[in-house]
């Protein structure tokens, strides 16, 4: 199918909504692709119940009269202008666009730890999904690890759905965490978050300073062993959430040529990255969680629908909550001893089952690459790439189509402008969308 | 949750089982209590990140191999099959 729009959106989470609404409030041709079954990207998540603001953001957008191209993989951009996406049942789309936002998320940091690809063993973040998505976790033993804002949240969130929660560790020593704390006295929401979630598991060990050394089990997680300082100790758990603070998705700003920095998406006060026309907003421009992604959305959105006196008004907001991403990354920091968590035979590429152990006297992680498959199974280093710059220092680089695996009838020719491949769908084959797509 | 409520039954390696809508299919392997995957050594393997991007919870649906089962809801007479288990 073929579909072409004013402003095409990737990614369907609060940014991305948010710029959508924004931008379709000027009367144009707005699309919204996304990946995942609803909207709402990971924070908003559906399944169980969800803030005001989410609410709110999904029935304007209901309102809206967005294209919306839900459950859509962004595989390809294969010229200026038009990306590739594939539908899990192996339908493909070409969409055009004259202005693109990109709002393609974060995922969680994973870093390898003996018994960490056991079954059960998930991020925090994943475990939480998991339960939105129906895992039954009442009366479950559960050890929420790692670090960052996510854990307080996702511990609460399972308590409420009945989960014991045994311990809640973040590898943050306390002192940095009080630090932390201490600015959120300028923004009182989140710290009366964060206050809330804490009085909610309240019973269960909230542990600073600590992290899961192994996890243990024959098929699948039966124990985790857990270190603060000289201590250490077995807590028998059914389910383990662990995640390191968040890395943003840049496969796709970098597969377009946006100019990337420290990691991040360069972006100007319009959110407008170093391609006109195309903007980004959300964590891939820093971490900064929902209030900010949303700020983000509306700018983007509205500069994309040439509004920019509107735009203007929420840049200088934004401004005033940039400090809040330099904030979180200063807390979230890792400790140096969590580098000497995998031993040799220690999974670090879970897709090509690459140990630890191999990965010493490679350089670079293209070195690596070519040598050992690491980052080289069907996430594409997504998973491995972080973990590997943390533990040895490479910079993840030479992004290149298709980020995702796609079919192969998904690649090549099937779009070429100058006519369809001779072994393409015949014209009409693939059915074009009503405005919704269930 | 009421039985009433699990309204979708579906197929998972060859036993019928019934889940409420909106279960994802990771989450009815879960129940089922397989592993969605072994690796490429033989370990077996369950979802990580909830989110479709580590693969780890690829699973066989309707015959189509390599379906991510976080990103799918379950459907009525789905058949889902894991670690190499035939469909059913």
């Amino acid at each position: 199918m073929r579909d072409s729009f004013d402003i095409l959106v990737a990614g369907a989470g609060p940014a991305g909504m948010a710029a959508a609404v924004s931008a379709a409030a000027a009367g144009r041709r707005i699309g919204l692709v996304d990946d995942n079954p609803a909207a709402g990207g990971q924070i908003w998540r559906s399944g169980g119940e969800l803030p005001g603001d989410a609410r709110r953001w999904i029935a304007s957008l209901e309102a809206s009269g967005v294209v919306r191209l839900q459950g859509w993989r962004v595989f390809d951009a294969p010229r200026p202008g038009v990306l590739h996406a594939e539908r899990g049942d192996g339908e493909c789309a070409e969409l055009g666009y004259k202005s693109l936002i990109l709002a393609t998320g974060a995922r969680e940091r994973f870093l390898p730890f003996p018994g960490w690809t056991l079954p059960n063993v998930m991020g925090a973040g994943g475990l939480d999904a998991m339960v939105r998505g129906g895992v039954p976790i009442a009366e479950k033993r559960v050890v929420v690890a790692g670090t960052g804002p996510l854990l307080l949240a996702v511990a609460a969130h399972l308590k409420r759905h009945g989960a014991r929660i045994v311990a809640v560790c973040d590898q943050a020593p306390w002192s940095r965490l009080l630090r932390f704390g201490a600015r959120l006295l300028t923004e009182p929401a989140k710290l009366r978050q964060g206050v809330e979630y804490r009085m909610a598991i309240r019973g269960a060990r909230y542990l600073t300073g600590c992290w899961i050394v192994a996890a243990h089990g024959h098929d699948r997680l039966e124990s985790v062993t857990l270190r603060q300082g000289n201590k250490q100790w077995n807590v028998p758990c059914d389910f383990v959430g662990c995640g390191f603070h968040l890395v943003p998705n840049i496969e796709l700003p970098a597969l377009l040529g946006c100019r990337v920095d420290h990691g991040f998406v360069s972006v100007d006060e319009n959110m407008q990255t170093s391609i006109p026309g195309v903007y980004c907003a959300g964590e891939p421009t820093g971490i900064g969680g929902v209030e900010l992604a949303v700020l983000e959305g509306r700018i983007a959105g509205l500069a994309a629908a040439g509004r920019p006196e509107e735009a203007r008004k929420l840049a200088r907001r934004r401004r005033g909550k940039l400090g809040f991403v330099g904030a979180l990354e200063q807390a979230c920091a890792l400790d140096p001893q969590l580098r000497s968590l995998p031993t040799g035979d220690t999974r670090v590429c879970r897709c090509e089952d690459v140990r630890f152990v191999t990965l010493h006297g490679h350089s670079t992680w293209r070195d690596a690459k070519l040598q050992t498959r690491c980052g080289m199974g069907p996430c594409q280093g997504r998973i491995c790439g972080p973990a590997t710059e943390f533990l040895f220092g490479w910079r993840v680089e030479s992004v290149r189509p298709p980020i995702f695996p796609a079919l192969v009838s998904s690649l090549g020719s099937a779009f070429e402008s100058d006519g369809p491949h001779p072994n393409s769908a015949p014209e009409g084959a693939f059915p074009t969308f009503a405005k919704e797509t269930p | 949750m009421s039985d009433a409520a699990r309204s979708i039954v579906l197929m998972v390696n060859g036993t019928a089982m019934s889940v409420a809508p909106g279960t994802t299919v990771a989450a009815a392997v879960l129940m089922a209590g397989a592993p969605t995957r072994r690796s490429v050594t033989g370990e077996p393997r369950g979802p990580l990140c909830g989110m479709g991007i580590c693969f780890e919870c690829r699973v066989t649906i309707d015959g189509v191999p390599h379906q991510r089962s976080c990103q799918i809801l379950c459907a009525p007479g789905m058949s889902v099959s894991t670690a190499g288990l035939p469909t059913s």
